[in-house]
């Protein structure tokens, strides 16, 4: 097999085998609190995921991606507040929630390019951002606590139950980077990577590509939605810092890390990203006098990220 | 000239487009007939680019009307001319240097097939994408090319690669910016003898500098000079005319325009 | 809704306006002429005020720290400029995106081991300390008065600046088109190093102006310079008229939306209501603006010239 001499995907599917086995191998090992580590960094390889089909396929840099995160995550956490907790109910709204804010915001977005559209993508996640920090009702700033997961009426599918939790943010990260494969190669696809490579070229073949666009933007805002969901369920709690603006720069920095608009690529990066963060704050509480450097390296000399630096330099253009 | 005779499939009516204070299209009117290879042809900075953006839908006409068979189509986009059977190509290259050279004609297949909203079949397994990609890919003489990314093709092959893209849009009129820019002589011939061959299916508006081409293919020749149509006539006329030897060649009077 | 408030509000409105007019200034220039997305410069909003309110406390006179900071942040901007973001301006937008956020986490923390935690707190000079009635029952903060003239004195040097001097000349030809401003024999990384010197010396300006009502706080710039991306967003990029005009009209319309959307909301809704909704809505205000100027113009209220 092809596949499997390539370095990147052998990477990916390490990355993807361990997250696979954490949950028994962790506490083998004596270190359970693992488990929990491997969880959350799964939430965020989904959020990547999501990210790279717009950003890394479809040339859209949206610096708000971030806000999809706190929708999805919020939906969960006001519905529980007022004693809705039923997953057939919440998880639905999450999902519709996310859309229509992603449709909304798409569709002003995407009448502009280039550096408006990062601009603007950050101004209105900051919105939703401020609308959460307002809403004394549902914590402002202190964030919301959930009292409950998401409830999905039967025994044996429990949220509260550890290995379920894990191996539904497993299931969907492996059905996000199923989706986003098959996406991607689609006739959907085709164009959305044209409009990537030359939009002027797809709309001299006949295509107008605003609604293509702006179609992948939704699906990229609800799979982030669902990480969101997600996230407030496994973390069982919500706050503005979810979609702070800062997360949209690490979700990002997460995809360009690991190969933009390579498959695995935003998994292997918020992997590399949240481990190096957990190991240099290990070292120094002032880790991001390292951290922000290493930014700036990672851009100016690996631009391929670490997809890139595996592929021998002959495979490349 | 006898236009009620003619079909005509073209028409620019009394164009303007300025660029700040820079009129680059001044009353411009041009008419296309059916079959025929129009050439546009001027010195540079004429405004050769500029028609061929106002007749694609690229830019916006500040005045007048294109009609297209028939139809005035002065404000529609540049993708529903396409979808009408107006193609064009380009003077700089541009095709997806990211994409082989297949890939690059199926994208323009799959947009002539009608919407591409099909999320889940892979492409790549999709033969009406790929068998009439193959298909235009041999006709333009890239049929050994197929699985070459796009950004790696030679010069020449880039510019047959444009062709093959306009083409596979499935149109009935193609807008040709300068489709021999850049190639050495022996590619030219062989993108003359080309286009000889297209003028069976296809009506042309061919820009192109390269003179020898012109005067080999073109039935009819409009001379632009700083935007304004100076003469427009066969090919015998134009060489002959004492306004366009005297604009466009700077008063050589010696000998013809080629 | 009584006049008085309804002045000083505005005045406020107008204060702040003139705070993002500083750092949208920088901001539109180095972008409109480098063609750099920066979001470093928040950074130098931040640096100024520390810089600046260090310098202020050092000399025991404002005025000496504002005078000092203004040569030490062309330093610190120049020495930025040419150390890390030279390199960037041949870079795509993500590149130069992801870079300067890695240039504020860097600055951040830097500011944090240097200054501490807790922030820096200037004290506002006497001499401006008080208030003055302004005439028909409002009186207003002398300190936020000397803000809105400086402001307004900066704004009037940058116009001139720009439209009468030859470095304006060479500004203005770099803005509309690089490649010939470089064939009349312009030193382009020169111009780019004074320009963004100047941009950090604007930002500081506003960052180090506003320390004595709020104090400096490590990351005090990025709300500023997230606010001063929808200004330029809604004035048109490379615009400085666009800038000065939509700083205002953005911080008079934030600033006026806060204090009175829920008073004006009672128009319609029910007192709760109101009261609930007003202050979620006043946070949304200018972004709604933003996303309604964009609708009917993607280029801003003054698009740059041969865009």
């Amino acid at each position: 097999m092809d596949a499997l001499r390539n370095p990147t995907n052998i990477l990916s599917a390490i990355v993807i085998g361990l997250c696979a086995i954490v949950p028994f191998a962790a506490p083998a090992v004596g270190e359970p609190f693992y488990v929990i580590v491997f969880a959350r960094i799964m939430i965020w390889a989904i959020a990547a995921v999501s990210l790279n089909l717009i950003m890394g396929y479809g040339g859209m840099i949206s610096f708000g991606h971030a806000v999809y995160l706190g929708v999805g995550g919020y939906t969960i956490g006001i519905l529980a507040f007022h004693g809705v907790t039923s997953a057939w109910i919440q998880w639905p709204l999450a999902i519709g929630a996310c859309a229509l804010i992603s449709l909304i915001f798409g569709a002003i977005s995407l009448r502009t390019r280039g550096v408006y559209f990062i601009m603007i993508t950050l101004a209105l996640a900051q919105m939703i951002f401020f609308l959460s920090v307002s809403a004394e009702r549902y914590g402002s700033d202190d964030g919301l606590n959930i009292l409950t997961r998401s409830d999905f009426g039967v025994e044996f599918y429990d949220l509260n139950h550890k290995l379920t939790m894990y191996y539904t943010i497993f299931a969907v990260l492996v059905a996000s980077v199923f989706v986003s494969w098959r996406l991607v190669n689609s006739r959907f696809g085709l164009v959305m990577r044209g409009a990537k490579s030359n939009d002027t070229r797809v709309q001299a073949v006949g295509v107008s590509t605003y609604l293509y666009r702006l179609s992948a933007f939704v699906i990229a805002g609800v799979m982030c939605g669902i990480a969101g969901l997600l996230q407030a369920n496994l973390e069982n709690f919500v706050s503005p810092d979810m979609m702070d603006w800062r997360r949209s720069g690490e979700l990002i920095f997460m995809v360009v890390l690991g190969g933009m608009s390579t498959l695995f690529g935003p998994v292997t990066g918020a992997f590399v990203f949240l481990m190096l963060s957990e190991v240099l704050a290990s070292i120094t509480h002032h880790w991001h006098i390292i951290f922000g450097p290493f930014l700036v390296l990672v851009v100016l000399f690996a631009r391929g990220g670490i997809a890139g630096l595996l592929t021998p330099r002959s495979a490349r253009e | 000239m006898n236009n009620a005779a003619l079909d005509i499939r073209l028409e620019a009516r009394s164009l303007q487009k300025s660029f700040g204070g820079l009129m680059a299209t001044d009353n411009l009117s041009l008419e296309v007939a059916h079959g025929e290879i129009h050439a546009v042809i001027g010195p540079n900075g004429a405004g050769k680019t500029t028609l061929v953006h106002l007749l694609s839908g690229l830019l916006r006409p500040d005045g007048g009307q294109i009609v297209f068979e028939g139809r005035d189509i002065t404000r529609l986009s540049a993708s529903a001319r396409v979808r009408r059977g107006l193609a064009r190509s380009f003077q700089i290259t541009s095709i997806f240097r990211e994409f082989t050279a297949l890939e690059n004609v199926m994208l323009a297949v799959q947009a002539g097939q009608g919407h591409s909203f099909r999320f889940w079949r892979p492409v790549m397994q999709d033969l009406r994408l790929i068998d009439p990609a193959r298909e235009m890919l041999e006709r333009v003489g890239l049929g050994a090319r197929t699985d070459v990314q796009a950004g790696n093709l030679a010069h020449g092959e880039q510019r047959q690669l444009e062709i093959a893209i306009s083409l596979a849009t499935d149109p009935t009129f193609l807008l040709l910016d300068e489709p021999m820019a850049g190639m050495g002589p022996e590619e030219s011939q062989g993108m003359i003898a080309f286009l000889k061959e297209l003028k069976r299916d296809y009506t042309m508006l061919l820009i192109e500098h390269d003179m020898d081409a012109v005067f080999a293919l073109a039935d009819r020749i409009t001379v632009l000079v700083y935007g304004r149509v100076i003469a427009t006539g066969t090919p015998d006329e134009i060489r002959n005319d004492a306004t366009v030897r005297a604009a466009y060649l700077g008063g050589d009077e010696t000998g013809e325009v080629a | 809704m009584d006049y008085v408030l309804l002045t000083e509000q505005f005045l406020n409105g107008f204060q702040l306006g003139i705070i993002l007019f500083l750092m949208a200034a920088g901001l539109t220039l180095v972008f409109g002429i480098m063609d750099l997305v920066n979001l470093s410069h928040g950074s130098m909003f931040m640096i100024g005020a520390f810089v600046g309110g260090t310098l202020a406390l050092v000399t025991g006179s404002f005025i000496f720290g504002v005078i000092l900071m203004i040569p030490a942040m062309l330093v610190i901007g120049i020495v930025v400029e040419r150390i890390s973001l030279q390199t960037l301006y041949a870079r795509d937008h993500l590149d130069q995106v992801l870079a300067t956020f890695g240039l504020i986490l860097f600055f951040n923390e830097a500011v944090r081991l240097i200054w501490g935690p807790e922030g820096l707190v200037v004290p506002l000079p006497d001499f401006v300390d008080g208030s003055v009635a302004l005439g028909a029952g409002i009186t207003y903060p002398v300190y936020r008065i000397v803000i809105i003239v400086l402001g307004l004195l900066v704004a009037l040097g940058l116009y001139l600046l720009v439209s009468r001097t030859r470095i304006g000349m060479l500004i203005r030809a770099g803005a509309s088109n690089r490649a010939m401003a470089g064939a009349l024999g312009v030193n382009i990384p020169m111009l780019f190093s004074v320009v963004f010197g100047i941009g950090a010396v604007l930002a500081g300006l506003a960052g180090l102006i506003i320390t004595p009502i709020t104090a400096a706080q490590i990351g005090m710039g990025e709300d500023v310079l997230i606010l001063a991306f929808v200004v330029i967003v809604i004035g048109g990029i490379g615009s400085i008229r666009g800038a000065f005009i939509a700083s205002i009209l953005t911080g008079v319309i934030d600033t006026m939306g806060r204090s009175f959307l829920d008073v004006f909301l009672l128009l319609f809704l029910p007192e709760n209501a109101a009261e609930s909704a007003g202050p979620a809505l006043s946070s949304m205000l200018i972004y709604v603006l933003m996303a309604a100027i964009l609708f009917f113009r993607p280029q801003g209220l003054f698009p740059p010239k041969g865009a």
